[in-house]
């Protein structure tokens, strides 16, 4: 869920941003919809430098009781602590990472690993490889996104999340070497992200991408794709998904 | 009838979280690290995240060991959670040997890295699995008296408990194949190596029952 404080908001290469609706409704709908995870990603904090969704995380810990993941302009052990505190179980990072590394390191120290999740924005260069993009994909890093998640599990990172931005909002299916060469080149989790499309897709980048888990955005926030159906195409796969 | 719930705050895990879901369930719930408090708690729950080795220290930072103790003597209803859960053996092995509270005869060793047929597979586990009965293990007067084998919980772990007694052992999960340890017990003490307070409405029912336990 990118999260424009107060709104949940969506675009399409993480560009061309439209309100969706009252995150707080959202989280509660999914909740009880059977979602493993709730995932918040505060588009506009990494940007300007403030963080904003500090009431939303309030919210959210005292009334859903699965998951929360927290990311978006997280620069400092200061910043994750806030965020924790707020009640978030986990805090995603991705730009200030790419611009010390040391902080995946400090955070995983000082939290734990459980609580250090490394965003990954991917997008494909010319060869075949992909590189790390930062700032919700406007700015080069210059890091292939295969080296740099190797980099990030050996500092402690405990969870990737990876986004694809060529696929990211288009509905035409995951990036499913890009998640593979991920998913292989760590031992830790991946959660794939950018792209659903069809219950296909999701089958698809379990089983052929490796993903160790699966984020949905604009499939359930537009209603495109209920989670029982995901749950269906799951199961006719051999792919675990908790009932609700 | 749901009463007064301890949770003991050693500036370590979710305790906003675990608050939240007591308080859900019609608990009341009291967070704190005063060590008096603690000792004459009706039900105290130990959370905890992160390694082992900082868990105990946090504890034995802020003199809270021995008033947790003063509390499980009394045979009062005990919850462990994650690592709080982990703590209730006598040893973990992660990042080097440290004693835990001993309250369960046994050790917390790396989940190994590989799965019953030999592939690798991701550790941390950190998903969603359904929690079975091991054995012969009894759950109608437990934590999970309103628990049905299969429903999932939420894990996220790297080293998992071991007690030396079968009849410690409450609930399996599986993964990849291989059992692993996610709830055990002794008398009125449970842990949890998984997180009740974010299982959904499953844990819930969890959190409602040590309530009234």
């Amino acid at each position: 869920m990118d999260i424009k404080a107060p709104n949940l908001i969506k675009g399409i290469h993480l560009e061309g941003l439209r309100v969706v609706g009252d995150p707080r409704e959202h989280a509660q709908r999914y909740y009880a919809a059977g979602a493993d995870e709730l995932l918040y990603i505060d588009i506009v904090a990494s940007l300007y430098e403030r963080n904003t969704i500090g009431d939303l995380v309030r919210y959210t810990a005292e009334n859903v009781f699965i998951p929360l993941t927290v990311g978006g302009g997280v620069r400092s052990l200061g910043d994750v602590e806030g965020l924790l505190k707020d009640g978030a179980d986990k805090v995603a990072i991705n730009t200030a990472a790419t611009k010390n590394p040391d902080l995946v390191r400090d955070v995983s120290r000082r939290f734990g690993s459980q609580c250090m999740v490394l965003g990954i924005e991917g997008k494909r260069r010319g060869d075949g490889t992909w590189e790390a993009l930062r700032d919700n994909g406007r700015e080069h890093t210059g890091l292939d996104a295969v080296e740099w998640a190797r980099q990030c599990e050996d500092l402690g990172a405990g969870e990737i999340l990876l986004t694809s931005v060529d696929q990211e909002g288009t509905r035409r299916g995951f990036d499913v070497d890009l998640c593979r060469a991920v998913s292989q080149a760590v031992s830790i989790p991946v959660i794939i992200s950018g792209g659903m499309g069809t219950t296909q897709h999701l089958v698809d980048v379990v089983k052929s991408g490796k993903a160790d888990a699966v984020a949905v955005a604009d499939a359930l926030h537009y209603d495109r794709i209920s989670m029982d159906a995901m749950r269906d195409a799951a199961a006719q796969s051999d792919i675990h998904m908790r009932s609700s | 009838m749901t009463g007064a719930v301890t949770v003991v705050d050693y500036g370590i895990g979710n305790l906003l979280s675990v608050q939240r879901a007591f308080e859900h369930c019609d608990a009341t719930v009291t967070v704190t690290s005063d060590p008096s408090i603690i000792a004459r708690a009706d039900r105290l729950v130990v959370p905890g995240v992160g390694a082992f080795g900082g868990c105990v220290g946090e504890l034995r930072d802020r003199n809270l060991i021995d008033s947790i103790l003063e509390f499980t003597a009394k045979g009062r209803p005990f919850l462990g959670i994650c690592v709080g859960m982990q703590m209730m053996l006598d040893i973990s092995e992660e990042f080097g040997e440290h004693a835990g509270l001993g309250l369960i005869k046994g050790r917390v060793s790396a989940i190994p890295t590989t799965d019953s047929a030999g592939a690798p597979h991701k550790i941390p586990f950190i998903g969603w699995a359904g929690l079975e009965r091991p054995g012969t293990a009894e759950w109608s007067q437990t934590i999970l008296a309103d628990t049905r084998p299969g429903e999932a919980v939420y894990f996220v772990h790297s080293f998992a408990a071991h007690p030396v007694s079968q009849s410690a052992r409450l609930a399996d999960y599986f993964y990849d194949g291989a059992p692993i340890v996610a709830a055990i017990q002794s008398g009125t003490h449970f842990g949890c190596q998984f997180h009740p307070e974010k299982s959904g409405e499953v844990g819930l029912k969890i959190v409602r029952r040590f309530s009234t336990q």
